[in-house]
């Protein structure tokens, strides 16, 4: 049976991105951020994943105003970087796991999620930086990756306590599957930031380390912040945390922290990263 | 009976509500076609040109031809969206979010580097009125 054998948490800043793609990761600026990093690589090369569960959110890319899934799961064979602008990231294609995407689609429907499926997508920052700063700059991503968009540019989001029971279906989901499969749920974006409006540039490290230190082992009481809260605490584009606990949910009761990260900044954005798994 | 808005009350933030979405809709739409570097390269020939193309209002239009980014934010646009346009000047986020907090994106860059915007004073336009 497939095995959820950890979960990580990370910011997707698309300047981490850019920064990789242009051979600045020595610049002392993003040195400090990519030092945060170099356990989660050492620990990822031994674990070496089957499959990763990425949740994680498009921005503006595959999804336009015309159709706005809250939660969207990629069943495709394939996923290539989307132009964002400025051209496509110069990152490998993301190969996906139809079976067992539409084996998860199939149990988390039948479990009360309503999942949009997902065909034919490219996959933007929010995908493709957690991929790089997990897995550095391979000429192919080393596993399969099962893209899981959810919606929190359209208010309102899911709420995090909707998450989180969702990764708690998604754990059955895997765990009923019939292959013999190393699987990691990872959750991305956050922390804190602001990217819009007289308030751009907003950071709450008291927010964000109160966040950090509840995840393991308080995940209910973190499930319990309201939209409200993430917009006023977190700042607008910082409610991106709901989808962290999909990935906690994901795992079991009882958790250990492997590594945790904090930094402020990455241009606009405190960079927060953990790696948890059950004990 | 019109919806709740609590979130009217944060300080220098517009949230994308539905009725946002509405508003902005061909706006933003319009931002996404940057996606696509043929029309990248035809907005950039003639900028007035191409958003004459899209069934935008005239403050729409203004508004993208200035890069007045918190007022495309007004009239209904998302940021997310809006990054097309400046992803296509060759502008950064920072770039960006300094413009629309009426700072110099170097003060801006030392903001953060110094932590950032702090959450005090930051929360509540209530409590900054009642404070």
């Amino acid at each position: 049976m497939a095995k959820v054998t950890a979960g990580v948490a990370t910011s997707h800043v698309p300047a981490i991105g850019a920064a990789l793609d242009l051979g600045k990761t020595t610049d002392p600026y993003w040195a400090r951020v990519f030092a945060g990093y170099e356990f989660s690589r050492r620990w990822i090369a031994a674990q070496k994943p089957d499959v990763v569960f990425l949740v994680y959110n498009d921005h503006a890319s595959a999804f336009s105003l015309d159709i706005i899934p809250t939660f969207a799961i990629g069943c495709a064979e394939r996923f290539e970087p989307a132009d964002e602008g400025w051209g496509p990231r110069p990152v490998p294609t993301v190969m996906g796991d139809p079976p067992f995407a539409w084996h998860i689609a199939e149990s988390l429907i039948e479990d009360d999620f309503d999942l949009t499926i997902i065909n034919k997508m490219t996959v933007d920052h929010g995908l493709t930086v957690p991929l790089s700063l997990m897995f550095g700059q391979p000429s192919a991503w080393p596993c399969r990756i099962i893209p899981f968009a959810v919606n929190v540019v359209q208010y309102p989001p899911p709420s995090g306590a909707r998450c989180y029971r969702l990764g708690q279906a998604l754990r059955r989901a895997i765990e009923s599957y019939d292959e013999p499969l190393n699987v990691q749920v990872w959750g991305t974006g956050g922390m804190s930031h602001q990217l819009q409006g007289p308030r751009a540039g907003f950071i709450n490290t008291e927010f964000d380390t109160a966040f950090l230190d509840r995840i393991a082992g308080d995940p209910e009481k973190l499930a319990a912040i309201t939209r409200l809260e993430y917009l006023r605490e977190a700042g607008s584009e910082g409610i991106e945390l709901v989808m962290w606990l999909i990935m906690r949910g994901a795992l079991g009761a009882r958790v250990e922290e492997l590594h945790r990260f904090y930094h402020v900044p990455a241009s606009n954005t405190a960079v927060g990263h953990i790696i948890l798994r059950d004990v | 009976m019109a919806r709740d808005k609590p979130y009217a009350d944060i300080p220098g933030t517009t949230v994308f509500d539905g009725l946002r979405c509405r508003d902005g809709y061909h706006l933003n739409q319009f931002c996404l076609s940057l996606m696509k570097p043929e029309n990248r390269e035809r907005f950039r020939a003639n900028e007035r040109a191409y958003l004459d193309e899209w069934p935008m209002t005239e403050a729409h239009k203004q508004a993208v031809l200035g890069r007045d980014y918190n007022g495309m934010i007004a009239l209904g646009g998302n940021i997310y969206f809006i990054a097309k346009i400046f992803a296509t000047d060759g502008k950064s986020f920072q770039h960006a979010a300094a413009l629309m907090t009426g700072m110099t994106q170097e003060d801006y860059a030392k903001m953060m580097l110094q932590g950032g915007r702090s959450p005090a004073e930051n929360r509540s336009k209530k409590a900054a009125t009642d404070g």
